[in-house]
């Protein structure tokens, strides 16, 4: 029964791993950012949001290019992200 | 219907299609090579269990998670997800990863699943599990999303109703078009798909943390239209960056088995 318990545990925290951070850490670490700067930012209107949307399209642009060539997959070799 | 609530209906819509029918291509295939009884009771019974998940932990969310921070911790959520999606779909649209194969994955599954087939209306232990898992491990993305965008909008009975109109929608063309499923625009549609969910990201992080957009709702359809932008640009920028395959052609061989001697 522990044993089951803990492979559902194990299996639970691989999934939100592979969900959250799996081979784009960037993406997962821009996100952390984007919401940080949206913190901080709160009481300057303009300002956050202006982070906010500039930050997406940089971690965006800079993880795309990130992954150019270098991950010409098998077909149906998808991961998380489908 | 406001800007929000139909920019979400298409989101969850577009996204259930998509993972559906990657789902459907290795329920089809493992009908057709271990019966379709199996088939058929596995992928409700994954239905029926990712129908009770979105009950189970939706209706709680809505009602016990304050709504500040239930947004920003699914904003992020969709953030992570439409960036996820958005960057492989500009990769594949723009030639540097391979498109997502459906005839090779149904032939793929009936490789493995070879063998003697247990009928049309016997139990076959394999073909119930492998349809389960299949539409289990697809659906479990459709969850999130439906849970994620229904909670922080308060709309979790529209997106809920839109995953399942696709569920529906995939199994009756799957019945139709059976193996024809290659021919759906499936990157398009994840490129869509990827813009939206990116845009409910930045929407709900911002209004989470108390920044409040101008115009409010109607900031939505100007967001996707932004990143819909930002996405085509960043696609024709990556196919300059796309370099020639080396042809392998046999007087290449030739010259080079020549220069050796």
């Amino acid at each position: 029964m522990r044993s089951i318990l803990r492979r559902a545990i194990v299996a639970f925290g691989r999934f939100w791993w592979g969900f959250l951070v799996g081979d784009t850490p960037e993406l997962f670490v821009g996100t952390l950012l984007v919401v940080g700067a949206a913190c901080l930012l709160r009481h300057d209107r303009v300002a956050g949001l202006s982070a906010v949307v500039v930050l997406t399209v940089v971690f965006l642009l800079a993880s795309t290019y990130r992954g150019r060539g270098a991950t010409r997959s098998v077909p149906g070799d998808d991961g998380p992200a489908g | 219907m406001s800007a929000t609530e139909v920019a979400l209906a298409i989101a969850v819509f577009l996204a259930s299609t998509v993972e559906m029918v990657e789902a459907l291509t290795i329920v089809l295939a493992t009908g057709a090579t271990r019966g379709w009884r199996s088939a058929i009771e596995g992928s409700a019974a994954g239905v029926a269990l990712l129908a009770v998940l979105v009950g189970v932990v939706g209706v709680p969310l809505v009602h016990y998670v304050p709504i500040g921070t239930l947004r920003v911790v699914i904003g992020g959520l969709l953030l992570v997800l439409g960036l996820s999606w958005l960057r492989k779909a500009i990769l594949r649209a723009s030639g540097h990863q391979a498109l997502h194969d459906e005839d090779r994955i149904y032939a793929d599954t009936v490789a493995k699943l070879g063998g003697p087939a247990a009928g049309a209306t016997r139990r076959d232990a394999l073909g119930f599990v492998v349809s389960f898992k299949a539409v289990l491990l697809e659906g479990m993305e459709v969850v999130l999303i439906v849970l994620s965008l229904g909670t922080s909008a308060h709309l979790l009975g529209v997106a809920a109703a839109s995953a399942a109109a696709a569920v529906i929608l995939v199994g009756a063309a799957g019945l139709i078009v059976a193996r024809q499923l290659s021919s759906i625009p499936e990157n398009v549609m994840k490129m869509a798909v990827g813009v939206m969910l990116t845009s409910f990201g930045v929407f709900w992080v911002a209004e989470g943390t108390g920044l409040h957009w101008p115009g409010s709702d109607l900031a939505v359809p100007v967001l996707v239209a932004g990143f819909a932008g930002v996405t085509a640009i960043a696609v024709t920028g990556m196919r300059a960056l796309v370099r020639p395959a080396v042809p392998r052609v046999a007087g290449a061989l030739v010259d080079r088995e020549g220069a050796a001697r």
